[in-house]
């Protein structure tokens, strides 16, 4: 298959970056978007220009590394799938392909494709975690947990933190990663003794770093690769105003 | 949260408001007599007029202070932008706000401040002493110009209240998986009744079935 490509170039954080063109050709069908980039990357290299910088990790759709738009879609068009599980048989063969990096403020641009998501992990650094007794492991039956609960928390944290949600906003609000932080630790016992200053820290880190806010439109659902539901984002701004009125009332 | 709270309090005026203006097809001792109870209301009305002026005022200033952030938080836009989800509706809250913040500005001008057409200020009251709504209305929604604007601004409004009417469950957080599609389903449905409500009426009054009486 052949395709042409409109590929992000911004040389470093500074400086502007553009769409440049490419063509690549006698590509299988079979390839993986990231491989149909190394392939492409070579035989830039081969000509002396410099390859396209784009982040990849576990290409397995496990690790959230990689971080596309690929034709206006983060991650692409074969939802749900990280840009890493795409592969060239989902285009037709001649297509032009649009592919620039994921834009929010809070993510800003290091090389082309590449983006600083720092900005997640400080969320996550303002009480997305339980401090407890380390050491061996606990028996597992000592601490009994509702299965639906269980089921929940689990769906929650099958977050691989990508990024792709604020992407896919049109505010660029990255609520559903934070929900699916928030919840996962609130639907468990682990997660009580912690549950009110979790929330209030993490939103409040979150709009910290300059987030949009969420209008419903549910466009981060629709991308998420981990398919977290938007109704932890209801279950988020739940907790949020529970754990404001217990804060007010001094508990 | 502020959003959801004073939209909510928006909702509940337009089915009153609603409900008050279908009397019209009750024919005109109906809607004047209920024009005038509104009226007998004294400081209560004024209170409430207040109460609306006020929600209305702070539903405008956090959703124009929070698109404001949300535009910040995405300074370099993208050059291909496709939508996998989100309604029209949902992408349009802000300008379908607008036009209609124009439209209720207009239609208090016309009916509340009667300072649009200079013949509502010459209506003689009607056989039982009230305010002749019902004559106002006719002759108001008599110009297709008027009535025009009007059903846009209704078709706005159903827009604006099928994303509205539902999202604010999400907002205060009471949602679920299983809620998601139902509120959904359910808030279009409503905001498109309520597009033929409040259409009914100067679409009627175009079609001539709603008329002037005289008032022997």
């Amino acid at each position: 298959m052949n395709f042409k490509l409109k590929i992000w170039r911004q040389p470093s954080a500074a400086s502007k970056g553009e769409l440049r063109r490419y063509e690549i050709e006698k590509i299988s069908a079979n390839t993986s978007f990231l491989e149909m980039l190394d392939i492409l990357n070579e035989q830039l290299i081969k000509s002396g220009e410099e390859p396209v910088a784009f982040d990849s990790d576990c290409r397995e759709g496990i690790c959230g590394t990689c971080s596309l738009t690929i034709n206006g879609e983060a991650h692409g068009p074969a939802h749900p799938a990280a840009a890493c599980q795409l592969y060239m048989r989902q285009f037709k063969d001649g297509e032009t392909i649009t592919v620039e990096p994921f834009r929010v403020r809070s993510f800003p641009i290091i090389k082309d494709l590449v983006i600083n998501r720092g900005a997640l992990d400080r969320i996550v650094q303002a009480g997305g975690f339980i401090s407890a007794r380390t050491g061996s492991a606990p028996e597992a039956n000592s601490t009994p947990i509702p299965k639906h609960n269980s089921d929940l928390a689990m769906e929650a944290a099958a977050c691989i933190g990508c990024g792709a949600c604020a992407a896919a906003c049109p505010n660029a609000s990255a609520m559903l990663f934070t929900s699916a932080k928030i919840s996962h630790l609130a639907l468990l016992p682990q997660g009580q003794a912690e549950r009110s200053r979790r929330v209030l820290g993490m939103v409040r880190q979150m709009d910290a770093e300059g987030f949009g806010n969420c209008t419903n439109t549910y466009e981060c659902e629709a991308v998420c690769p981990a398919e977290i539901s938007a109704s932890f984002i209801a279950k988020m701004n739940r907790e949020y105003a529970i754990a404001s009125l217990r804060d007010r009332l001094g508990e | 949260m502020i959003v959801a709270v004073t939209g909510v309090i928006l909702i509940l005026f337009v089915i009153g408001h609603l409900l008050g203006n279908l009397q019209i097809f009750l024919g005109p001792a109906w809607i004047n007599g209920y024009a005038e109870h509104l009226r007998e209301l004294g400081p209560l009305l004024w209170i409430i007029r207040a109460i609306l002026l006020i929600d209305v005022l702070a539903h405008i200033y956090y959703t124009v202070r929070l698109a404001i952030e949300n535009r910040r938080a995405r300074p370099e836009s993208y050059r291909r932008k496709d939508v996998v989800k989100a309604s029209f509706a949902s992408r349009h809250m802000v300008i379908s706000g607008m036009i209609l913040l124009a439209f209720i500005v207009f239609h208090l001008l016309q009916f509340s401040i009667r300072a649009i057409d200079p013949r509502f200020a010459a209506l003689p009251h009607d056989p039982l002493g009230h305010y002749d709504v019902y004559s106002m209305m006719v002759l108001g929604f008599t110009s297709p110009l008027v009535s025009g604007f009007y059903i846009l601004a209704m078709f706005l409004l159903a827009l604006h209240l099928s994303h509205g009417s539902s999202s604010f469950f999400q907002s205060l957080g009471l949602n679920n998986k299983n809620l998601t599609p139902r509120l959904a389903s359910a808030g279009r449905v409503f905001a498109w009744l309520l597009f033929v409500g409040y259409s009914s009426i100067p679409a009627a009054v175009l079609l001539g079935w709603v008329h002037l009486r005289s008032h022997s």
